[in-house]
């Protein structure tokens, strides 16, 4: 595909959105949906706006993390209120040291 | 919340994207962007890679006060001022250091324009530099700890009695560790016309030499400690601060980060930590922070 | 309408007709009285709906100019030497960034030592920024381009600040019969500026990004393109500029008895008028001397200068700047442009810091140059005999 120069270089909203920040991170977060009270902290908290408060299903409201953009920062973990975030070693990194 | 990111290329647990994201939520996006040249910028406008969901402008490191004063002045030639209000995002550095005349211009002049400093205490794009608003003892690339020197000497700038003496309607300073307090605070002065100053303390994992982990921690602990005060003058009169339960002692601060960690051994470590103290009491005492 | 007025007037007059949108400035002489006069004309409410405001500098003045130009706003601002120059970093952004800003500089020498009187200095450092540059001859010719530069500023086909300099004090504080325009007759060749993108938060677009290497040279590529598209659309405008007014000031360049002439002698701006004066009595003596004032400077109209001089023995450039360590700057250009040919080369400085150019020192210029009593290069024009000293 050719390459588009715009105008002054102005580029679209939301571009960034191509950048894949998942893989930055050595750790990932998980959520336990029984503890999560949907309170948002962790969403209003999120340096890289990749934890939202969802409604599943059932009804219930839990926060999910987007792993395509986690960096695994760890920010949720240390601010969620119920202890509802453990941060957890990406498999890649658990390496067996001899 | 879709005014900002993700994809930007900051540091995991960067304090000042969680500023940028709570400025934005509490304007619901209706508003235009003026950034400096930093961190914030750099992570989020390279070429057709946008973290922007609202209009934005980056112009240069030193200017952005005009920059937002001219978008303020044609949108009410062109009779849009109800399209959005006009927020300035800029460093430490491009507020206190390189870009206090453009500031000063546009409080001077009095334009509708929210101008947001986010407060990460160095020049953290280029490497950590001091710039005006490095608080003393920090380590940083241009106040290196040495045999002679513990890392800064000079004082913290008050930006807040600068923009208090321009006569600017709203002052005020908040903190990561309160996103709440950074969206009603923004929001109130967007319903303030004229110019307002708001200074956001925005940890800077690299380098604090802090862990994601921390980001929040460390802010709430420079609250804790009085040594960042979140307080909010209105027409000059001092109308609220938030006060701090049992204040802590400025160790507790220092201690989790690598930029101070030198003042637990450094000969003059001592000298500089009961400065800190003492701006710390003297803080608790002039905003009346202890409960 | 014909009216005696000032320079620094008939600027003002004419950015009023233009209907600009947001003014910022800031005063230096001898440009002041540009923004006094606007400022005048805003107090009395008859800007419109233009935002008129006096910065903090001239650095801030530019800076305003950029917010306001990529919101939607047409922008005008005047300045001078030392502004000039604070303005520049703004002004090279403003070019990257494709904002038709348009600033007319009222050419002032730059300190030190410090000089309030005129050259080409200050221009001439902003010579590799981006902006369009035309230079003046006169007080009317000023008057009609400000129009002008708003059109090309703004034409999606170009999309750069335009800068028109004209002679500090030299034309600024002179007084001339001005054909003022008429409204209708702006209004007939300007149309309102439609910006091709702007900060809206109906389409929030980013402006002002940074560009790591794999994007940057395009970039830079861009801006050439347009500065060579622009060459074409100030040629246009110029032209319909002398259909609707009946005002032809010619196109980048207007030659005199340049077709037999073995020497050209070259100038821009109101120093030109004394050189042709010199030249025509010259020609009236027999000697064949022709005259090429360039008018537009940026882009540079190389081809078209290369073509005049292609046959002409000698090139005579009367510069009113120095580039300190080689020589003049227009003479730099101008050989450039020759490259190929093998005329004889002379330019001369003169003038600088508004040091009087009497027309006998043009004409013992080009004679002695016309009679090759003077080596070719690189020439100061005359100076008073002196000594270096420390103290
Ligand atoms: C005129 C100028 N001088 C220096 C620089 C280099 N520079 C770019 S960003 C920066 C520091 C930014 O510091 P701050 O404003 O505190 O923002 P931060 O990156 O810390 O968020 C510097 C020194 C520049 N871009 N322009
Ligand atoms: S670890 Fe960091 S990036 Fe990932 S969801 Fe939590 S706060 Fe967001
Ligand atoms: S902070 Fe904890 S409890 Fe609150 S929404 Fe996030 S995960 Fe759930
Ligand atoms: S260096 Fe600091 S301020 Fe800059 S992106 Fe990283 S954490 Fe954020
Ligand atoms: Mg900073």
């Amino acid at each position: 595909m050719v390459m588009k120069i715009t105008l002054g270089g102005v580029s679209k909203p939301h571009s960034s959105k191509t950048m894949k920040t998942g893989d930055w991170g050595t750790e990932y977060p998980v959520v336990d949906e029984e503890k999560c009270t949907a309170c948002k902290t962790c969403e209003y908290l999120c340096p890289d706006a990749c934890i939202v408060v969802v409604e599943k299903e059932d009804g219930k409201k839990v926060a999910v993390p987007d792993y395509d953009y986690c960096k695994g920062c760890g920010v949720c973990f240390s601010v969620c209120p119920a202890g509802a975030i453990k941060m957890e070693l990406k498999e890649i990194y658990k390496l067996e040291v001899c | 919340m879709s005014y900002f990111g993700p994809g930007h290329g900051a540091c995991p647990g960067c304090g000042l994207t969680i500023a940028t994201r709570n400025v934005l939520e509490a304007l619901e996006g209706k508003c235009f962007v003026a950034n400096s040249t930093g961190c914030l910028e750099i992570v989020s406008s390279q070429y057709g890679r946008s973290a922007w969901g609202v209009p934005y402008i980056h112009s240069l490191f030193e200017n952005t006060g005009a920059v937002a004063a001219g978008i303020d002045l044609a949108l009410k030639a062109l009779k849009r001022k109800d399209e959005g209000k006009v927020i300035v995002l800029a460093g430490d550095g491009a507020t206190a250091d390189i870009g206090i005349g453009p500031l000063s211009g546009m409080f001077d002049r009095n334009h509708d324009v929210i101008y947001i400093c986010l407060d990460n205490e160095a020049y953290q794009n280029t490497g950590n530099q001091q710039s005006g608003l490095t608080p003393p003892g920090s380590n940083t690339t241009t106040t290196p700890v040495g045999e002679l020197l513990p890392g800064k000497v000079g004082r913290k700038k008050d930006m807040v009695s600068i923009a208090v003496a321009h006569g600017v309607a709203y002052v005020a300073t908040a903190s990561v560790a309160f996103h709440a307090d950074i969206r009603r605070k923004v929001r109130k002065a967007a319903e303030i016309e004229g110019a307002k100053y708001i200074q956001i303390h925005t940890p800077c994992v690299t380098g604090w030499g802090i862990d994601g982990k921390q980001t929040i921690l460390s802010a709430r602990l420079a609250y804790e400690t009085a040594l960042y005060p979140i307080i909010e003058y209105e027409n000059g009169e001092l109308t609220r601060v938030r006060k701090i339960k049992e204040r802590k002692p400025v160790e507790e601060y220092l201690k989790i980060q690598r930029r101070f960690r030198h003042l637990f051994k450094h000969p003059r470590g001592k000298e500089i930590i009961s400065m800190l103290q003492k701006i710390a009491d003297e803080n608790a005492a002039k905003f009346n922070l202890d409960v | 309408m014909k009216k005696v007025v000032r320079g620094f007037y008939s600027i003002a007059y004419s950015v009023k007709l233009c209907r600009p949108d947001v003014i910022a400035a800031y005063p230096i002489t001898p440009q002041t009285e540009i923004v006094e006069n606007l400022a005048k004309m805003y107090a009395d409410g008859e800007l419109g709906n233009c935002e008129y405001v006096t910065a903090e500098s001239e650095f801030g003045a530019a800076s305003i100019l950029v917010g306001a130009s990529a919101t939607g706003a047409r922008t005008f601002t005047a300045t001078c030497s030392q502004g000039l120059i604070l303005m520049s970093e703004v002004l090279i952004n403003a070019a990257g960034m494709r904002l038709p800003i348009v600033l007319v500089n009222t050419n002032r020498a730059l300190s030190a030592p410090l000089s309030i009187w005129n050259d080409h200095q200050d221009s001439m450092i902003l010579r590799d920024a981006g902006l369009m540059q035309i230079y003046v001859e006169t007080n009317q010719e000023a008057h009609d381009m400000v129009p002008v530069a708003f059109k090309v500023a703004e034409n999606p086909k170009v999309m750069l600040p335009f800068m028109i300099n004209m002679d500090g004090y030299k034309l600024t504080h002179a007084y001339e019969p001005i054909d003022l325009l008429d409204q209708e007759v702006v209004d007939s060749f300007l149309p309102p500026y439609d910006p091709p993108v702007y900060m809206t938060t109906k389409n929030p677009l980013t402006f002002g990004c940074y560009a790591p290497p794999n994007y940057y040279a395009e970039f830079r590529v861009v801006l050439q393109n347009a500065m060579e598209r622009a060459e074409k659309e100030l040629e246009k405008a110029y032209k319909e500029w002398a259909e609707i007014t009946g005002r032809d000031w010619g196109g980048h360049v207007v030659t005199e008895g340049v077709e037999d002439a073995e020497l050209i002698a070259i100038a821009m701006g109101s120093l030109t008028g004394m050189v042709r004066n010199v030249v025509s009595e010259l020609r009236n003596q027999g000697k064949k001397v022709g005259l090429l004032k360039i008018r537009t400077f940026r882009p540079f109209p190389a081809k078209e200068i290369k073509e005049i001089l292609k046959d002409v023995e000698k090139i005579l450039v009367f510069e009113r700047a120095v580039s300190f360590g080689y020589e003049g700057p227009v003479g730099m250009e101008v050989k450039s442009a020759c490259f190929g040919l093998t005329p004889e080369f002379y330019s001369f400085a003169v003038g600088l810091g508004g040091r009087d150019v009497p027309g006998e020192e043009v004409m013992k210029i080009i004679n002695e140059v016309y009679d090759g009593k003077v080596k070719q290069g690189f020439h100061f024009g005359t100076v008073k005999p002196f000594e270096e000293v420390v103290v």
